[in-house]
């Protein structure tokens, strides 16, 4: 008998219908996998198991939890339910926590209010579980604060308030996408363990067929609030009968066809030359009287690009790979050491002597729905870095330049007049690579530009770089701790850990045999779908 | 911590400063002689003169400004042109009615409007909420005399529970005095109240919508539960602020509700002074208000880091 049971689930808000006749099951044990692009519904099915969707939102079917009817049962049936017999770890871990409570108290409040137990006894209890998931006693005192931990910490946090009471059923809605890849297969590996040593069973949501493979035992795949497919994990994707399948196979593994890498043609001179470059940053205080320790951020980073080359910037989080992008595109200023950008010394530069170096350096941030005005035109946001030119266009010129971004990027002249809000995802990153290579530029700084994107979007946006990058030559430093994306789309990758570069070369080279131990730890860390379909496939014989 | 501390009482202290400073020029350029206003309409110009020098009236602009800042230290707020007794006894006496005045009205207002925001909240977009809110948006646009005048002809004309208006000093006993505070404190407290209410609302609407909340839904407590033990404390510092903000408004409304109701206390103490010229008394207890905000303010700064450990370690 299944533990978990839904059965024609439809969920509409308002006039749109956001699931459409779900079946899903869970056995006692057992791991599901749900899989799905954004928007496909993943999320609101979690959420209706624990009866938390929106107050507007209509429900019709049947979810069935050991016995229980949930659609049915009563609100103070519910609350008896969460937390104690239904576990949920959210996607946000920066946000998930209560940031004027302990940790203490965010894990024994759970405790206290479904055992009746004592403070104190909760507080053991708390503890206990917080050991258990990897916070010791020492450094992770149940008075510290959420702001205090770090972003993998935190989710540690989140996953010991979910698993205090062994739930019978864990949800885990994202867990790690928020995190980079070794946090990633932390977080992951310790979840298995959870469930295992509790016997409990886990609903495992993510939009990345890689991480689920690795996870669940069977997987039922999502589309637009529908369920496409379901089964047994390493078969279903394997086989990849269904179409919809196939296609978020070959997206989340898809490698932009590249004819010719740029870059290698020695003697010309180098696009960007950052020599011996630190930043530290004034650490906090510890009391009035004593000076701060400064944070070194950034530690002695040398570095050369060619015209056209694409190198990738490769790291985990907080190793200081977004601070030298900043540097290079003159945002931030270097503690010592030199940033040469055509030749051209650009640190400590006043803003009217960095139009000219502006003008052929570009950015491409990783959220496409934060870095646009909503209350402008396309027209008015992708024309934006036309102000550098040494000539103002004119207003048809202007026009004209606007669209022959739009055209290239792939989007319509017609797009000029729309406000963002009317693009999707992938469309408003395609707006910001449009606006990045309007002016032309010869090098574009792309911080984690796909990370926000579903695989299949990925996948396009991903050859729209590549393609750019053949026709205009323009060069690119990718920020990202995604291994494919390095692998998929440049010629040379830098590893970065804690403020050096710990390892350099060409990106096939480093990433099918790192030699340093930062590098080994990403790329062991990364998943990989064929990897993790092979060992399934391995252990089920 | 400490640093933050030091920080917010040298700003407090500049800005007592910089007041005192306008305060005082501000009374300086208002027309009309106070010595002759001392002396009435029949005194000789010899007179006036005689007494102008023996009140220090014709020292040059810096030695008269530092002179009062250092009574103003001192607690020594010189004499009362029309009383002609010592500024400090008018105040003190004034005192005990005000500022229980203040902090009965301010209590009422944040008992009122804390619980209206939650219930409106927790409600929000339902009937509820919408009839929670038009009575806070009536309360908002009601001019306090008014809504005095109409506390004043329900409670004490018609029904007669309380006097309409005077004070009989403490030494009448707490609750007769008392008594005659309420009415007062209601007519300053309630539109107050609203404002607080719909910042309330509005804040912890707006952190209700937090991803911390859906967590301590999913540990499986009850709304409620969550808006007490989760929303109200993270929704406290807008509150706050503005509660800090309206402190300064309080006092404002005393002296129009002080009027209205005959209550011998610093408002009317300040509205009687300027009517009479008596620029000692009005400067003395104008910056004894300035210092009641300057402190209340820098107690809101400090409250906020005990609502919120991130700003403790914040420098």
């Amino acid at each position: 008998m299944s533990l978990l049971e839904i059965e024609k689930l439809s969920l509409k808000i308002g006039s749109q219908s956001v699931l459409k006749d779900i079946d899903l099951s869970i056995a006692p044990g057992e791991v599901l996998g749900l899989v799905g692009e954004s928007g496909s519904g993943k999320s609101m099915t979690a959420l209706a198991v624990m009866r938390l969707t929106p107050d507007y939102a209509q429900m019709k079917g049947r979810i069935t939890f050991n016995g229980i009817d949930i659609l049915g049962a009563t609100e103070p049936q519910m609350c008896a339910l969460r937390g104690d017999d239904i576990g949920m770890v959210f996607q946000e871990p920066m946000t998930a926590l209560n940031p004027v409570k302990t940790i203490g108290e965010q894990v024994a409040e759970g405790i206290r209010w479904h055992t009746r137990a004592s403070r104190a006894e909760a507080e053991e209890r708390a503890r206990k579980i917080l050991d258990r998931v990897g916070l010791p006693e020492q450094k992770f005192a149940l008075s510290r604060y959420p702001h205090e931990l770090s972003g993998g910490q935190r989710q540690r946090v989140a996953i010991a308030i979910a698993c205090a009471l062994k739930p019978k059923l864990l949800i885990a809605d994202e867990p790690t996408t928020a995190l980079d890849v070794v946090l990633q297969a932390q977080i992951l590996d310790l979840l298995k363990e959870l469930v295992s040593e509790s016997k409990m069973s886990l609903l495992f949501i993510s939009h990345d067929l890689a991480v689920v493979t690795e996870m669940a035992d069977r997987i039922t795949i999502l589309r637009q609030g529908a369920v496409m497919e379901s089964g047994d994990t390493a078969r279903t994707l394997s086989e990849a009968t269904h179409p919809y399948t196939r296609q978020l196979a070959l997206a989340s593994t898809h490698v932009p066809a590249r004819v010719r890498p740029h870059g290698d043609e020695t003697g010309t001179e180098n696009l960007l030359d950052v020599a011996n470059v630190t930043r530290d940053y004034p650490g906090t205080r510890r009391s009035l009287f004593s000076r701060s320790e400064p944070v070194r951020a950034v530690d002695n980073v040398s570095l050369t690009m060619k015209p056209g080359a694409s190198v990738a910037l490769v790291g985990r989080s907080g190793c200081g790979k977004s601070t030298l992008a900043r540097m290079i595109l003159a945002l931030d200023t270097p503690t010592s050491g030199a940033i040469k950008f055509r030749g051209m010394d650009i640190a400590g530069r006043s803003e009217a002597e960095l139009r000219r170096p502006r003008r052929n350096m570009q950015v491409v941030f990783q959220d496409p729905y934060g870095s646009f005005d909503p209350r402008h035109t396309v027209e008015r946001l992708v024309a934006e870095p036309l102000h550098l030119l040494e000539r103002r266009p004119d207003r048809k010129e202007r026009r004209d330049m606007v669209a022959r971004a739009l055209h290239e990027v792939g989007l319509n002249r017609s797009d000029m007049e729309k406000y963002p809000h009317e693009f999707s995802g992938g469309q408003r990153q395609r707006l910001s690579i449009a606006r990045a290579i309007i002016t032309r530029p010869k090098l574009v700084v792309a911080d984690e530009p796909v990370s926000a994107l579903d695989v299949s979007i990925r996948a396009q946006i991903l050859d729209l770089f590549a393609e750019l990058n053949q026709k205009l030559g323009v060069a690119y430093l990718f920020i990202t701790h995604d291994l494919t994306v390095a692998r998929a789309i440049t010629d040379d990758v830098l590893v970065m850990h804690e403020g050096r570069i710990v390892e350099r070369g060409k990106t096939s080279d480093v990433l099918s045999h790192p030699a340093s131990e930062a590098a080994q730890a990403l790329v062991s860390a990364a998943p990989d779908l064929h990897r993790a379909i092979a060992r399934r496939l391995q252990e089920q014989g | 911590m400490t640093a933050y501390l030091l920080k917010r009482l040298l700003i407090g202290a500049a800005t007592l400063v910089v007041a005192s400073v306008v305060v005082f020029l501000m009374l300086e350029v208002v027309p009309g002689d106070p010595a002759r206003v001392m002396l009435g309409m029949n005194a000789s110009e010899a007179q006036v003169e005689l007494l102008r020098d023996q009140m220090g009236l014709n020292q040059p602009l810096i030695v008269r400004y530092l002179d009062w800042a250092r009574g103003l230290l001192s607690l020594d707020f010189g004499k009362s042109y029309t009383y002609s007794v010592p500024v400090i006894d008018l105040v003190k006496e004034r005192f005990v009615v005000s500022f229980p005045l203040a902090i009965i009205a301010l209590a009422l207002s944040t008992l009122i409007a804390i619980p209206i925001g939650l219930f409106a909240a927790a409600r929000r977009g339902r009937a509820g909420d919408t009839a929670a809110m038009a009575v806070a948006q009536i309360g908002v646009a009601m001019p306090n005399f008014w809504f005095a005048l109409l506390l004043v002809y329900v409670f004490a004309v018609w029904l007669r529970l309380v006097p309409a208006g005077g004070f009989p000093g403490w030494g009448a006993g707490a609750w007769p005095a008392l008594k005659a505070l309420v009415l007062p404190a209601v007519a300053l407290a309630l539109p107050q109240a609203a404002i607080l209410a719909r910042v309330t609302r509005a804040a912890l609407v707006e952190v209700l919508g937090e991803d911390y909340i859906r967590t301590a839904r999913a540990k499986g407590m009850p709304m409620r539960a969550v808006m007490w033990r989760h929303a109200l404390r993270n929704a406290l510092i807008p509150v706050l602020t503005i509660m800090g903000l309206q402190f300064a408004f309080l006092l404002a409304g005393t002296i129009i509700i002080e009027n209205v109701f005959y209550l011998p206390g610093l408002g009317r103490l300040v509205f009687q002074a300027i009517t009479q010229r008596d620029l000692i008394v009005v400067e003395s207890v104008v910056m004894l208000l300035v210092a009641a905000v300057i402190v209340v303010n820098l107690l809101v700064d400090l409250s906020y880091a005990l609502v919120d450990p991130r700003l403790r370690t914040r420098q």
